[in-house]
């Protein structure tokens, strides 16, 4: 792993590149993180001045509760796009390891064992993903819709249109406990701790740089001594275990195993990391943000229901954002290189082109 | 890849082109071997007015889509929001009959296509002004649609009483034994793939998604026929939604939800590459007839319909598998033939 730090460029240099000239304020200030950030705080404020109730701890609970599988997912999936990869399964697998756990546990295994092969499961489907992807080579967006139809095949399969909802009550009661009187569900404590080893791996590694000389070069950074294949394998291994995790938490936060479980998340966990940053065409984004885009669509939609906002407004604004937000920051991007020929064209100092991915 | 633009100059690319079309043939097999074995098993799966009827009537409107999908497609985009602009057009449709009493057919088709096509642009415009990816510009307006479809409806929902009888008629009556929906699938099935083969635009479509930058250097307008591929999937999508409510007569907020992953899927199986510039309409068809026709064969064959999807899901690979098997063949026979001359 040495031979990688030392040969390919650290995420730091690669924005440095192309912050080049710029104050170290604008550096840290006027990234798409912040400005995610900034109005996700915008959205609490508003929303805890105006919206009646939203300032409670209940309104937190149930906003963290709801939130925690896009969360989790996110997360993987932030590394898996950043290599210019993306995983349209994890839904699927969330409702295969919920209807594997519940199929098991009915079938009378303690379930302590039947969560733990769920999850064994779902790195299973993350593996197929990835070896699709790698060593077959097929492009992860074909792979991944045939495999989105595959598990959740097996998962409505399995159970057909039935649902188990006998669990060990510790445990549904565990997934919607509350630290004390915070009205801060138990949840957050495997999120962060998962966060934690995420944003590591991503930020603090040599494998988080490769992730990121895999996004901005396939080649540069195969021939940098970043082993590609290996990167993006462990990556769908990796989403399709904090799936089956999602799985195992959505089974007990309803109480109920079933196959159409979390049908259409997917989307919502790509919408969220597209918003937090995260270029599709990869190499570009960080963790901070993307946790910033899931919050700031879980506020919003939280905040706009209290308000009596049918959720159908919340979907327009969802989609909207997202538009606005990839649109916005390619519009500044043709804003820059604009005044930036132009200044040259006026005789400044001549300024180095910057690509504008993203 | 390049089976369709190269020209015939040696036995090579003849060869080649050969493996192109059996690429359609292939699915077109599996699609005749599921007739056949649902038919053995039960004869009323094809030798019914019913079963006849269903096999063709069934897969017409996800035929439409997926022919607009794999347009997109070939550019080298994609278009996530054909569901949504579908349910959009079918309560459209459902809303124009309820408030304009009277109003001539053709002329709530010609209305629904537009406004189809409108909404496409809007996708096109922004994807191809913005130069956002496509993926990402599709899914934001997949949730922006169907918000403004659920907002419309407002809980509301056309019934097939609210719609005259000679517009359902269309959904289900035949003409010569096949449905009159079909016929229109397989007229625009034949416009398009007739476009996509031997006119410019068609051409420039698989030009553009092989290699965006050389089109743009070689002075195709990218910017144009990347907004002509929107408006085609959009109105397409438009003209499922107004047969989606000729064909179902009930339409809620949900019409059309999960069919941008079907349409995608049927293009997929039918050899069309999601990399962009392979592919044909013909091909994205049939793989949308064989999607919806194992539906329907599964339960006949004895296994729960509910193994659905993992079957199409095993589909979906499998052709993607043979994609790439056939393409690493084929390089190795361009390499041989370099090497041989």
């Amino acid at each position: 792993m040495s031979s990688i730090t030392r040969t390919t460029p650290a995420p730091a240099s690669v924005r440095g590149y192309r912050d080049y000239d710029r104050p170290l304020w604008k550096r840290v200030l006027l990234t798409r993180e912040m400005a995610i950030i900034a109005l996700l705080v915008i959205v609490v404020v508003v929303a805890s001045t105006t919206v009646r109730g939203f300032g409670q701890p209940i309104t937190l609970t149930y906003l963290i509760l709801d939130v925690a599988p896009i969360l989790l997912i996110a997360l993987p999936m932030t590394l898996i796009m950043i290599t210019g990869e993306i995983d349209l399964s994890v839904a699927s697998v969330v409702g295969l390891s919920s209807v594997i756990t519940g199929v098991l546990a009915q079938g009378g295994m303690p379930f302590e064992l039947a969560a733990l092969i769920a999850l064994l499961v779902g790195g299973v489907g993350g593996a197929v993903n990835g070896f699709l992807v790698t060593v077959v080579g097929l492009p992860s967006l074909a792979v991944t819709i045939g495999t989105l139809a595959l598990f959740r095949g097996l998962a409505v399969g399995l159970l057909g249109t039935t649902a188990v909802t006998e669990f060990p009550e510790f445990w549904t009661d565990l997934a919607k406990a509350k630290l004390g009187a915070t009205g801060i569900p138990l949840v957050i404590i495997p999120f962060l701790v998962l966060l934690a080893i995420f944003a590591v791996l991503l930020h603090f590694t040599p494998f988080g740089r490769g992730i990121y000389a895999i996004g901005l070069s396939k080649e540069t950074a195969a021939f940098s001594g970043v082993k590609v294949g290996r990167t993006k394998f462990i990556l769908f291994v990796l989403a399709g275990l904090v799936s089956a995790l999602a799985g195992v938490y959505y089974t007990l936060r309803f109480g109920s195993a079933r196959g159409d479980n979390a049908t259409g998340m997917e989307l919502q966990v790509i919408a969220a990391v597209v918003l937090g940053g995260v270029s599709v065409f990869g190499g570009r984004g960080a963790l901070h943000g993307v946790i910033a885009g899931v919050l700031l669509i879980g506020v919003l939609a939280s905040a706009l229901r209290l308000a009596n906002v049918t959720s159908d407004v919340i979907n327009i604004i969802t989609g909207a954002l997202l538009v606005i937000s990839v649109v916005s920051s390619s519009f500044l991007a043709w804003l820059r290189t604009r005044r930036r020929s132009r200044r040259q064209s006026a005789g400044g100092e001549p300024r180095v082109e910057v690509s504008t991915a993203g | 890849m390049s089976t369709a633009t190269t020209t015939p100059t040696s036995n090579v690319t003849k060869r080649l082109s050969a493996i192109g079309k059996a690429r359609e043939l292939g699915i077109l097999l599996a699609l005749v071997l599921v007739v056949i074995a649902a038919t053995a098993a039960n004869p009323n799966f094809l030798f019914s007015a019913d079963g006849w009827r269903d096999l063709l009537l069934t897969p017409s409107i996800l035929v439409l889509v997926a022919v607009g999908q794999a347009i997109v497609l070939i550019t080298r985009n994609v278009d996530l929001s054909v569901g949504s602009v579908l349910g959009l057009t079918a309560y459209l449709t459902g809303r124009l009959f309820i408030d304009f009493p009277g109003i001539p057919i053709i002329a709530v088709f010609v209305i629904a296509v537009a406004f189809g096509g409108l909404l496409g642009m809007i996708n096109g415009a922004l994807v191809a002004f913005a130069k956002v990816p496509a993926m990402v510009i599709t899914l934001g307006t997949l949730y922006a649609y169907r918000g403004i479809n659920v907002l419309w409806t407002g809980g509301d929902r056309v019934n097939a009483s609210d719609l005259p009888k000679d517009f359902l008629a269309l959904g289900t009556e035949q003409f010569l034994m096949i449905p009159i929906l079909t016929i229109i699938a397989l007229v625009v099935l034949v416009i398009a793939g007739w476009y996509m083969k031997n006119t410019r635009g068609g051409r420039e479509f698989y030009a553009i998604g092989s290699d965006p930058a050389a089109a743009e250097l070689y002075g195709l307008r990218v910017t144009r026929r990347l907004l002509n591929a929107f408006v085609l999937s959009g109105a397409l999508a438009g003209l499922g939604g107004v047969l989606y409510a000729a064909r179902y007569g009930t339409i809620n907020s949900q019409a059309g939800s999960g069919w941008e992953l079907d349409a995608v899927g049927a293009a997929v199986i039918g050899g069309v590459a999601i990399v962009g510039g392979v592919g044909s309409v013909w091909g994205a068809a049939i793989g949308a007839v064989l999607l919806l026709t194992i539906n329907r064969a599964l339960p006949i064959l004895g296994i729960p319909d509910f193994w659905q999807r993992a079957v199409v899901g095993v589909l979906i690979i499998g052709a993607i598998v043979l994609d790439r098997v056939l393409a690493v063949r084929q390089k190795r026979k361009l390499i041989e033939a370099r090497d041989d001359s």
